[in-house]
């Protein structure tokens, strides 16, 4: 059966929580002077990144390398693929070579959707578009279980460009499988329509959610944003959504500040609050490489995943005739 | 137990192992000299219980401390494409770490062996003991590498199609080993 | 010598059984015509006889694009799908925006002989939205072009839409407008809502296309125009449309098929997996509630006529992620099989409903006077037989289409088109190209 990591949504609790529990006994590995296990020998793992991510493909690798696996990066800067090759005839390519993984960074929603229907080997979404990104969410989940003990009733704001924001879809649906309670804030401009659906709370105040806020998850606001008139301007922005120093002292003492990266200091989150010690940016990075060993070995590292979907098989979605 | 075609026999009861385990505890002494520098690892789960009831034995009998933990051999083993992927076992190596000492590894069942080779694979990678030692409660035969244990509970003579189950207090609720005979379908 | 068909035991618009003579490309009698010689009879009992179906909105791809269709696998394709006459949308390369492209689409049409070809003219020079394609050449040409669209773009400039409103007043032309606000849709890629939401697809909202024919519908009372509105798809722009048909303003409109029947969630959940992009359509899919308010208006004329918008892509512009996918899906052999689903057997819509909407107001709108005709003594044979009874699997190999990129893929659909006869010639007898 053909299982990947595709979207948050996907993982029922047991399956995040095994993924969380895995990654706890391997973050011993990652402290002991060998680091490598034997797991994945023989296993490929290839590396598609068809955006620039120096850092979560970084993260892969070093996750799959702990493991044994053999790693093929495959970018696709100055490759057939800035030729023209498509995205299929890419994915035949990798199938040609035997990869048993294939980890997916696309601009484009849904192109680990589209791999995975062209593969045989498990697809991991390494960030599709502005869609989502579940490794992301699951390092973030296990960075919060570690510094606060505990996942249930956890009060979590999401702060920024939520509309453009894989990290906070896939954290909205991880965090609300584990019994969080995640709150949205960004200026209405960069809410998504009908996100008053979504499992999650929504505020355009950050000064009313920070004092019940556990956790505080800065989200990249991008600039060009702003010639799209999402914000009038970088200081307005920063002004109203971002997380300086007075802001950050209405926190509650225990609450910590998080931030996917990469960070624009100054614009949504200052300097000294990045580098405080109740920031969990830099073991964000660390917990990364141990969440995805976790989750390669879950998909690899048995006859079949202990973890993730099969392929579907629902019925074409049509208006069906009886209910007018 | 459940399946009413599978016939459980109790070979060894809560007395039994207690005595198995008074008996080599005191080997144990015997053979490393008051186990001086011993390191007690079990493999979990059963193997990790096992090897914490040595040490108390140890401690009531000589009241020497002996350093105790637990190893994972999961990410070593070499059946791992043989079954679905499996959850991960704790491994807790004692503060004095297992260079230099004597690691009595301890398993609740030794059958082909490959668990314990699993098991030496991973002590590898966590340090470089002076000598590796193996302890376990039952030894059923049918090896399949060349190990065999410095300990034995009890030597079971089994069928390879026969299971062998060990119970204990701390997991299951009682201490028994069943000799479980499936029957031919 | 006169050539002579009988067609015996035919459901005239789904009534009791008839027998059509046709003599010479008309129909000569209708009724109890037992015992009548005639050189061919085509036995239709239990069939239901239409008019041959007009199509307002078919994508030809010839010129330009006969890797995806050309025009006789086109005409082929809307001969088994029961149509005897398809408008040719001007989107092709090079753009059909002067009278020598529309003649020679025409003329193919002609040529190939499976139905009726009538060209679309664009309303813009090579559909740049910038100055007015010559419109009256197209009209005085030999294609006799009376409908003008930018279809696949909006003419979004708001003077540039009054003139050509106006200018076609002096041949009985009509704008066939693409209404999508460009601004609003940028890169847009499905219904702005829960799904596309969720999906993190870019959203194309409503209000795109509502915004649009809100001010087409004004403009065009205000010159005193005729206004086709295309593919409307969402219940804001049914309730604009009956607003300004309540003031007594010459707008018609236009669904397809698909939006009558899919919705966006099929991006999300389907057999073929998410973000597969054999949904991607412009306008987009939308939501159940509009699926609704379609098959509403279809069902009281708000909506006039439903039209196919058939858009063939060849199978390397679908197999791509969603993004990098074409828009677009074919129509023409499903479109009743959908109808006769979505309408019919939903009780919405009787067979005299389903010519009316597919037949008679598409050949009005487009001023093809000998299409459209009811079944009845004078009338050119333009004929279509058609088994409700069947319910098949929709398989995409079999099709005439030369591209296959249908929504309904594996889908059990109603219906199945038996025979297609322009005027009084078989193109399809027993379901097969003749």
């Amino acid at each position: 059966m053909k299982r990947h990591l595709i979207s948050a949504g996907d993982l029922s609790r047991d399956d995040a929580l095994l993924i969380l529990d895995t990654a706890e006994e391997l973050a011993r590995v990652s402290e002991r002077s060998i680091k490598k296990l034997p797991t994945l020998r023989g296993r490929t793992v290839v590396n598609l990144f068809f955006e620039d991510s120096t850092r979560t493909r970084i993260s892969f690798e070093a996750a799959a390398k702990r493991l044994s696996a053999d790693v093929i990066n495959f970018s696709a800067k100055g490759s057939s693929v800035s030729k023209g090759e498509s995205l299929k005839d890419t994915a035949l390519t990798l199938e040609a070579m035997g990869a048993d993984a294939v980890v997916i960074r696309h601009a484009a929603s849904g192109a680990p959707h589209r791999l995975a229907t062209w593969v045989r080997g498990s697809v991991v979404n390494a960030g599709d578009g502005t869609h989502e990104h579940p490794t992301q969410a699951l390092l973030d989940a296990f960075s919060m279980r570690r510094r606060l003990g505990r996942l249930e009733g956890l009060k979590v704001a999401i702060v920024g460009d939520v509309l453009h924001s894989r990290v906070a879809r896939s954290n909205v649906l991880l965090l609300g499988t584990l019994g969080a309670e995640v709150t949205l804030v960004a200026p209405p401009t960069l809410l998504p329509v009908a996100v008053e659906t979504w499992p999650c709370q929504v505020s355009y105040d950050l000064d009313a959610v920070l004092p019940k806020s556990d956790v505080v998850m800065m989200l990249r606001v991008q600039l060009e944003r702003m010639n799209a008139a999402y914000f009038p301007s970088a200081r307005e922005y920063s002004r109203r959504y971002g997380l300086d120093r007075a802001r950050f002292g209405r926190l509650h003492d225990d609450a910590i500040v998080m931030h996917p990266g990469p960070m624009n200091r100054g614009m949504e989150i200052s300097a000294e609050v990045a580098d405080s010690p109740r920031s969990t940016i830099t073991e964000q990075v660390a917990n990364g490489v141990t969440v995805r060993m976790a989750v390669l070995y879950l998909l690899l590292g048995g006859s079949e995943p202990a973890i993730g979907t099969s392929a579907a098989d629902p019925a074409v979605q049509t208006v069906p005739g009886g209910e007018l | 137990m459940s399946d009413a075609r599978n016939q459980a026999r109790a070979v060894l009861e809560g007395p039994d192992i207690h005595r198995a385990l008074t008996r080599i505890a005191h080997e144990i002494l015997e053979r490393t000299k008051g186990a001086e520098s011993v390191v007690l690892l079990g493999i979990p789960t059963r193997g990790a219980t096992l090897a914490r009831r040595l040490a108390e034995r140890i401690a009531q009998f000589e009241g020497v401390k002996v350093p105790v933990g637990a190893i994972d051999i999961t990410m070593y083993r070499d059946d791992l494409r043989l079954r679905p992927a499996r959850p991960l076992g704790r491994t807790e190596l004692p503060a004095e770490g297992v260079d230099g000492r004597t690691v009595v590894l301890v398993d609740d069942v030794l059958f082909s062996g490959r668990t314990v080779r699993a098991a030496l694979d991973a002590l590898n990678d966590v340090g470089r003991p002076r000598a590796v030692q193996l302890a376990t409660l039952v030894d059923r035969g049918h090896r399949e590498l060349p190990i065999r244990a410095d300990y034995v509970g009890k030597n079971l003579p089994t069928a390879k199609a026969e299971k062998v189950k060990v119970y204990l207090q701390e997991t299951d609720g009682r201490d028994a080993v069943l000799l479980i005979k499936e029957d031919a379908r | 010598m006169s050539t002579t068909i009988l067609i015996t035991g035919a459901r005239i618009l789904g009534g009791g059984p008839r027998d059509i003579l046709v003599r010479d490309g008309v129909v000569a009698e209708v009724g109890d015509l037992a015992g009548t010689a005639a050189g061919q009879t085509v036995e239709a009992g239990g069939l239901i006889a239409l008019p041959g179906l007009v199509d307002l909105h078919t994508h030809l791809r010839e010129p330009g694009r006969e890797d995806a269709e050309t025009v006789e696998t086109g005409t082929q394709a809307a001969a088994r799908g029961g149509y005897t006459a398809v408008h040719a949308m001007a989107n092709t390369s090079p753009v059909a925006d002067t009278a020598g492209v529309v003649e020679q689409v025409w003329r193919l049409g002609q040529e190939y002989g499976h139905c009726d070809v009538q060209p679309v003219g664009a309303v813009t020079s090579g559909l740049e939205g910038r100055q007015l394609a010559e419109l009256g050449a197209m009209a005085d040409s030999a294609a006799r072009v009376r409908v003008f669209s930018d279809d696949g773009r909006c003419v979004s400039d708001a003077v540039l839409m009054r003139r050509a409103l106006e200018y076609v007043k002096a041949f009985d032309g009509v704008v066939a407008q693409h209404a999508q606000e460009p601004r609003l849709t940028e890169g847009a890629q499905l219904n702005e809502g829960e799904v596309s939401a969720r999906l993190g697809l870019t959203g194309w909202p409503a209000v795109a296309e509502e915004a649009i024919i809100a001010r087409d519908c004004l403009l065009a009372a205000h010159v005193g125009s005729r206004l086709h509105v295309c593919h409307v798809s969402t219940a804001g722009s049914v309730e604009i449309i009956r607003w300004a048909k309540s003031k007594g303003w010459d707008v018609t409109a236009e669904v397809t098929p698909h939006h009558l029947l899919l919705t966006d969630s099929c991006a999300e959940r389907s057999p073929l997996g998410p973000y597969n992009p054999i949904y991607k359509v412009n306008p987009p899919l939308r939501t159940a509630e509009d699926v609704r308010a379609l098959r509403e208006a279809l069902a009281d004329g708000t909506i006039d006529c439903v039209a196919t918008d058939h858009a063939p892509h060849p199978v390397e512009d679908k197999e791509t992620e969603w993004a990098a996918a074409a828009m677009g899906m074919i129509g023409l052999e499903t479109a009743l099989s959908v109808v006769q689903e979505a309408m019919v057997d939903t009780g919405l819509l009787d067979w005299a409903g389903v010519a009316d909407r597919m037949s008679a107001r598409p050949a009005t709108i487009g001023r093809l006077p000998g299409h459209g005709r009811p079944i009845e003594p004078g009338a050119p044979a333009n004929i279509t037989l058609y088994d409700p009874s069947v319910r098949l699997p929709v398989d995409p190999s079999s099709m005439a289409s030369r591209s296959r990129n249908t929504p309904y893929e594996g889908m059990a659909l109603p219906g199945r088109v038996v025979a297609t006869f322009l005027r009084g010639r078989p193109t399809v007898l027993e379901g097969k190209l003749v």
